[in-house]
């Protein structure tokens, strides 16, 4: 109880807890800050100005794959020399493109923008802290990841282009600068902004995980935690063990480029010279590279299916159902997925039984997350739904994990996937699940935050038009893709054309592209909405959700320190909504039973001894 | 001047909808609407679900039913007629699970959308549904796993000793195939290391076996024989494709690879089932190699074993296309070369005899 005491002889002059802000300079406030809540803003605004260029990215590739004959003369003075004489965009510019669709999505939007934003702001609200355990780390780790963007922004422009050999950067085309351009400059400037990228992370996630088991307020037991907040606190875990071995990887790649190594290279004969490097193998990268990989499709889901859980219980006004089943599954999915890395791997040449093991460990993956769909849908059972656009969103979410996730059995089977490895249909797969799907997340989650970031609500109509041309037109744009992967369309083609076989989905190629560009312009309402209601948004009440989590306990602008007085304490679990007997259709956790007793259950009312128990060691706590 | 007027469109666009906009929520603040727990909006988002559910699932189905020939690709081997089971089995089970778990979801929305008389059900747990809901999927799951595995581990088994051996060579960016010629039926050794212009498989000429291998512009494979493909890459990672036949296997360099597959329609019965006569077999690259990753295509033929034999036996061998690398050719296997090689006619048998 430290903290609180310190705080104590505040209480007297609460009233102006937004003093508090005016402490720092502009520089101190907005741009060095220590405050996690600034943090998490920085966190979401690069992330939202890297999802914009990454859909732009893929808009522009949508193009030359939806509109093989189009003149993209246009396109020239944005792309300059990549758009060939012809009108055309260079091949080897679109394999750039998607390599950095795919690095930025993943890395920079959904692992910084989803689980920076929302672990920083939600981690300390939600537990009843201060701020993190570190705010002087939670700052490096911010401004690691600008530096980190910084560099991978400047890898747009060079001339040599940036890095093409797909996001996952397998060697030797990614060691190699002779076998494709963008392997030169380019891929230097990745590893390097990966480099920093993932020191990060690491920040990041040391100060979650710290601040979650050390910071909790009094009464906050694991067993009370919100589910955003377990899902936080083990991503977290899940990123300090995997991201170091990307990091290991990418610096024996540099070891390879830089330095003559040979620790995936082996036998090479390029460009009319036979290479001195043997005894290298291409596949460990691939091991190293998915042991991170695999795990990363987890970093980035479990923060997203954390949000949902808490949406969906405030909005459906229930209790999340099975709560420990939830916190369980989203256990087992994080030791399970260290362990299924290989099946990305099925057909590399890797030893077969290998692939029997990993087979078998990665459709064992599929039982908690079909727990999870089918508590979700149990909480909306006999609920009393109010559609916010963060509702709306959570619900979008669960339907794609839902799609996206069963295509997984046929991935996961190492036999079906001969055929279907490298095809549209795992495009169409991994967009759904865990692309769209934590998309989806951190948009419901910055609906439903953004009374407690800025103080004011966003436009909910602006909200509902948003959600359902991005609903829509995400299905629209990845659900043909399934259809197009089983006629065995190959991923990372630039142009079917010289393919009779896979030339017969040229118009749903062509649909697939209008509905791409549909949902890409949707995304705009919500830029709109987002800057608008900042600054002319209505203004939120502190409870605008009828919420029981201990974010909404604060002022509905929260100072540096999050809670003029002292801390609350936290008597309950968080979801205690629509509880039969209560006066209202929720009970926040810092409401102790003793003072509802009409709603209690059984067991609950034998607890009432402990809460004043606890009163009394409080006083005198407080009394020295 | 066009541009400028689509700009000022668009301005005037951007303008008016702001302008709708600022209405709107004039209007919800006279109403007072935005104080209430939950509008006409909610109504119409519950219902949106509902028109999704029955149009999504109608778009879903119709397409399905009505392209099934699209995109359903015709099968031509073996292990891939096993393998195409799988999948269609997978699908029924996930395609139940979809359409219920979907259903559920969209109609629960809409069944349970906000009522001003209504409460939630508080319902925490329930572990018997719980574990009714791990197990299933878990017994489902471990079902689909182990008929998996069975394929699995009989596509991935030893090749048979007499079966047709191929090698492909993935490089940037075309793909080689070589033969291990009529004569001993072996493949010569290569080190990458011999690779030039000319010799592009790297072949080791001090090797006897490699005499007699070819390397045809085109691949051909005997129809009901299983064919054994020994899989390499020269340069960066390739993936050798055989869409037709589900076969798919990464060329490594520096790590040889296999795939073996027994092929079940020649090229012209596949023609008569499709009615093209321009159809024919392709090898293509699955994993992303550069620039032309996209335009690795070959020609694959298979032939009725008879005429399989008779192509072979058809075939130049290297040496005799490259002359000059005889000179490579140890002194003393000279004759042997050429007589294997095809370049004088002659009787291997009697040469080993007079050596």
């Amino acid at each position: 109880m430290a903290t609180a005491d310190i705080h104590i002889t505040e209480e007297t002059h609460h009233d102006d807890h937004e003093h508090h802000d005016d402490h720092g300079n502009f520089w101190t406030t907005y741009v060095f800050s220590t405050d996690h809540k600034m943090i998490a803003k920085q966190f979401l605004i690069t992330g939202i100005f890297w999802a914009l260029l990454g859909g732009i990215l893929s808009v522009i590739f949508r193009l030359q794959l939806g509109f093989p004959e189009m003149q993209l003369e246009w396109l020239r003075p944005i792309l300059g020399e990549w758009i060939t004489p012809e009108g055309k965009i260079d091949a080897e510019f679109y394999l750039a493109l998607v390599t950095m669709h795919g690095t930025i999505m993943v890395f920079f939007v959904l692992t910084a923008g989803l689980s920076g934003t929302f672990s920083n702001f939600l981690i300390p609200l939600q537990i009843g802290a201060r701020d993190m355990a570190s705010g002087f780390m939670n700052m490096l780790s911010y401004w690691f990841f600008f530096a980190s963007s910084v560099v991978m922004f400047i890898s747009l422009f060079i001339e040599t282009g940036p890095a093409s050999g797909g996001w996952v950067i397998y060697p030797p085309l990614s060691a190699l600068p002779q076998a494709v351009n963008g392997s030169g400059l380019g891929m230097t400037l990745w590893l390097s902004s990966m480099a920093l990228f993932i020191i990060s992370t690491l920040l990041g996630g040391i100060n979650y995980i710290t601040t979650v088991i050390n910071m909790r307020t009094k009464g906050m037991s694991f067993s009370k935690l919100p589910l955003t907040i377990w899902a936080f606190f083990l991503t977290a875990i899940i990123g300090l063990l995997s991201f170091p071995v990307l990091f290991a990887a990418a610096l024996l790649l540099i070891f390879d480029r830089s330095f003559g190594t040979s620790f995936y290279l082996s036998d090479i004969y390029i460009n009319g010279e036979a290479l001195p490097n043997q005894g290298g193998s291409p596949i460990l990268f691939q091991h190293l590279f998915w042991f991170l990989g695999h795990p990363e499709v987890y970093i980035v889901l479990l923060p997203a299916l954390g949000i949902t859980s808490e949406v969906i219980a405030t909005n459906a006004r229930k209790p999340i159902f099975g709560y420990k089943a939830m916190v369980g599954s989203m256990l087992f999915i994080a030791i399970l997925s260290f362990i299924v890395w290989a099946h990305h791997m099925f057909v590399t040449g890797m030893n077969p039984f290998l692939g029997s093991i990993f087979m078998l460990l990665t459709l064992i993956i599929a039982v908690p997350s079909a727990v999870k769909v089918f508590n979700y849908l149990t909480t909306l059972w006999r609920g009393n739904i109010r559609f916010t656009p963060g509702m709306l969103f959570s619900i979008g979410l669960v339907s794609f994990f839902i799609s996206g996730g069963l295509t997984g059995i046929f991935l996961g089977n190492s036999a079906i996937d001969i055929q279907l490895h490298d095809t549209y249909f795992v495009v169409a797969h991994f967009h759904l699940v865990m692309g769209s799907a934590s998309f989806f997340g951190l948009m419901a989650g910055v609906y439903h935050w953004f009374p407690k970031m800025f103080g004011r609500m966003m436009d909910a109509k602006l909200g509902y038009i948003h959600f359902w041309f991005t609903f829509v037109g995400v299905y629209m744009v990845f659900f043909p893709m399934h259809y197009i992967g089983i006629a065995g369309y190959p991923r990372r083609y630039y142009s079917f054309t010289n393919f009779d076989t896979f030339n017969t989905f040229s118009d749903l190629n062509m649909f697939v592209s209008i509905a791409a560009i549909i949902t890409l312009a949707a995304q705009f309402i919500f830029l709109f909405n987002f800057f608008y209601s900042i600054y002319r948004g209505r203004k939120a009440s502190a409870n605008p959700w009828r919420s029981t989590t201990l974010e909404w306990t604060t002022p509905v602008n929260p100072g540096h320190g999050n809670w003029p007085g002292e801390i609350p304490t936290v008597y309950r679990w968080p979801y205690d909504y629509s509880k039969p007997g209560a006066d209202e259709d929720f009970i926040p956790q810092t409401v102790p039973f003793s003072e509802t007793p009409g709603s209690n259950l059984p067991h609950e009312n034998e607890l009432i001894k402990l809460e004043t128990d606890n009163d009394e060691q409080v006083i005198v706590v407080d009394e020295k | 001047m066009f541009q400028f007027i689509i700009v000022l469109g668009i301005l005037l666009l951007l303008i008016i909808l702001y302008t709708l906009f600022r209405i709107s929520r004039l209007v919800s603040v006279v109403k007072g609407s935005d104080k209430k727990i939950a509008t006409t909006s909610n109504k119409v988002n519950a219902g949106l679900f509902l028109v999704f559910l029955f149009g999504g699932f109608g778009l879903f189905f119709w397409y399905s039913w009505a392209y099934f020939d699209d995109y359903n690709l015709p099968v031509a081997s073996d292990h891939g007629v096993w393998t195409d089971t799988l999948f269609w089995v997978t699908m029924a089970v996930t395609g139940v699970v979809f359409v219920i778990t979907n259903v559920l979801l969209f109609w629960f929305s809409y069944a349970y959308q906000h009522r001003e008389k209504s409460t939630a059900k508080f319902y925490p747990d329930n572990t018997k549904l719980e574990l009714l809901w791990t197990i299933v999927p878990a017994v489902v799951l471990s079902v689909l796993v182990f008929t998996g595995l069975k394929a699995w581990n009989d596509i991935t088994s030893e090749a048979s000793a007499d079966a047709e051996v191929v090698e492909i060579m993935g490089y940037q960016f075309a793909w080689g195939v070589r033969y291990p010629g009529v004569k001993d039926n072996t493949l010569g050794e290569y080190d990458y290391k011999l690779i030039d212009a000319v010799n592009q498989f790297g072949m080791d000429l001090q090797d006897k076996n490699s005499y007699d291998d070819f390397m045809p512009i085109e691949m051909h494979i005997p129809k009901g024989k299983e064919v054994l493909l020994k899989i390499r890459a020269r340069d960066v990672l390739h993936s050798v494709f055989l869409p037709h036949f589900r076969v798919k296997m990464d060329a490594v360099p520096g790590m040889p690879t296999h795939f073996k597959f027994t092929a079940t329609k020649t090229t012209q019965e596949m023609r008569d089932e499709l009615g093209d006569p321009e159809f024919d077999y392709f090898v293509t690259c699955t994993e992303i190699c550069g620039k032309g990753h996209f335009s690795m295509k070959m020609k694959l033929v298979v032939d009725e074993p008879a005429e399989f034999e008779k192509w072979k036996s058809e075939q130049p061998t290297w040496l005799k296309l490259n002359p000059d690398y005889l000179s490579k050719v140890p002194e003393r296997n000279r004759e042997l070369a050429k007589i294997k090689s095809g370049m004088v006619e002659g009787d291997e048998n009697n040469l080993k005899a007079s050596l």
